[in-house]
């Protein structure tokens, strides 16, 4: 069972990752990605 | 393969930071790779960079599920996890070693001249504290009363934002500067701190705080990618652990060869002078593991 591991564990993954493209999250990504972060730079 | 590794670790650094319009356009870039989670960790704040940063979305997803839950979408950055967990099955750890940009920057500071410390293995479990209470529960529970939650790694912890976002935009910006208070300064000693700590241990952040490290390092031991150990072979020479910049004692059986804390630079392998250890791709092996059992033993 172990020796099949690393295949569960990427088709568990990309099934996760469709999940986050298919409920709409990259946008979400995108429109935080693209407007300076004042938490990250030490502001707010 | 060394060699490689340096230009990988270029290559994507520049790709990660390869926006330099900034001064003359928008101070970030806004276009459509910022979709993509970069690997490594790199701010997406920072001036010049062109991909998202993984740490920082999963964060912004986490602290913003209660208003996303009330409008009925379900963003709990099965996105984030999901491509983060896709290449740590491939490659485990790798990207740590190969790709990140702050893994460069370290590896760069301890080449200077200074006193060299070994490091305190105790704080190796630092990073899994820093990825379940900064990145994990206060995004998530610590919340307004419209139930939006903040970004705790990256406003109290982040060294990189600090670096490559909080500096290059306060000093093209008067008014961010004129907005930086006790914040900036908290997060500026951190950073200085950090920065001496990395001229004296190898690797400190990756080591004692980096919560992506941790997520990756999950991956090491059932990745299509596995170091291999041959005891037989080995001469005892303690190359490897002179070589290891996270200090990963596998050939007396203190680690695991695919522990958590391995990096995957492949140093190791590289410089065995008895190819003790090997390096596989494909299904994990029923006896992955064992080899350093059987010294304990």
């Amino acid at each position: 069972m172990k020796r099949y591991l690393p295949l569960f564990t990427t088709i568990a993954f990309i099934t996760l990752l469709a999940l986050g493209i298919w409920s709409g999250e990259m946008p979400v990504v995108w429109q935080k990605a693209v407007t300076v972060c004042l938490s990250c730079i030490g502001i707010g | 393969m060394q060699r490689l590794r340096r230009k990988s670790q270029y290559i994507f650094t520049l790709l990660a930071n390869a926006y330099w319009l900034f001064p003359w356009k928008s101070p970030i870039y806004q276009g459509p790779l910022k979709k993509i989670c970069f690997p490594g960790l790199n701010c997406h704040s920072c001036p010049a960079a062109t991909m998202s940063c993984p740490l920082g979305a999963f964060q912004n997803l986490l602290a913003t599920l209660r208003p996303s839950l009330q409008m009925g979408q379900l963003h709990i950055g099965a996105y984030v996890l999901g491509s983060l967990g896709l290449i740590g099955s491939v490659a485990g750890r790798m990207p740590c070693g190969w790709i990140c940009p702050f893994g460069l920057l370290q590896e760069w500071l301890f080449l200077l001249p200074a006193p060299k410390f070994s490091f305190w293995r105790p704080l190796r479990i630092g990073p899994y504290i820093f990825l379940i209470v900064f990145v994990v529960l206060l995004p998530l529970f610590v919340v307004d009363s419209s139930g939006y939650g903040s970004v705790w790694f990256c406003k109290y912890v982040c060294p990189a934002g600090t670096l490559e976002a909080g500096i290059p935009l306060l000093s093209m910006d008067q008014g961010l500067r004129g907005a930086a208070g006790w914040l900036f300064t908290y997060k500026f000693v951190i950073l200085i701190l950090l920065l001496i700590w990395c001229t004296l241990t190898s690797r400190p952040f990756c080591r004692a705080i980096c919560p992506l490290g941790a997520i990756y390092g999950f991956f090491n031991r059932v990745s299509w990618l596995q170091l291999r150990f041959h005891p037989d072979r080995c001469v005892q020479c303690e190359a490897c652990l002179t070589a290891c910049p996270t200090d990963v004692s596998f050939y007396n059986g203190l680690d695991d060869l695919n522990s958590a804390a391995c990096i995957r630079c492949l140093r190791c392998y590289n410089i065995c002078p008895a190819n003790a250890v090997s390096l596989e791709f494909g299904p994990v092996r029923e006896d992955i593991g064992k080899a350093v059992n059987t010294i304990e033993n």
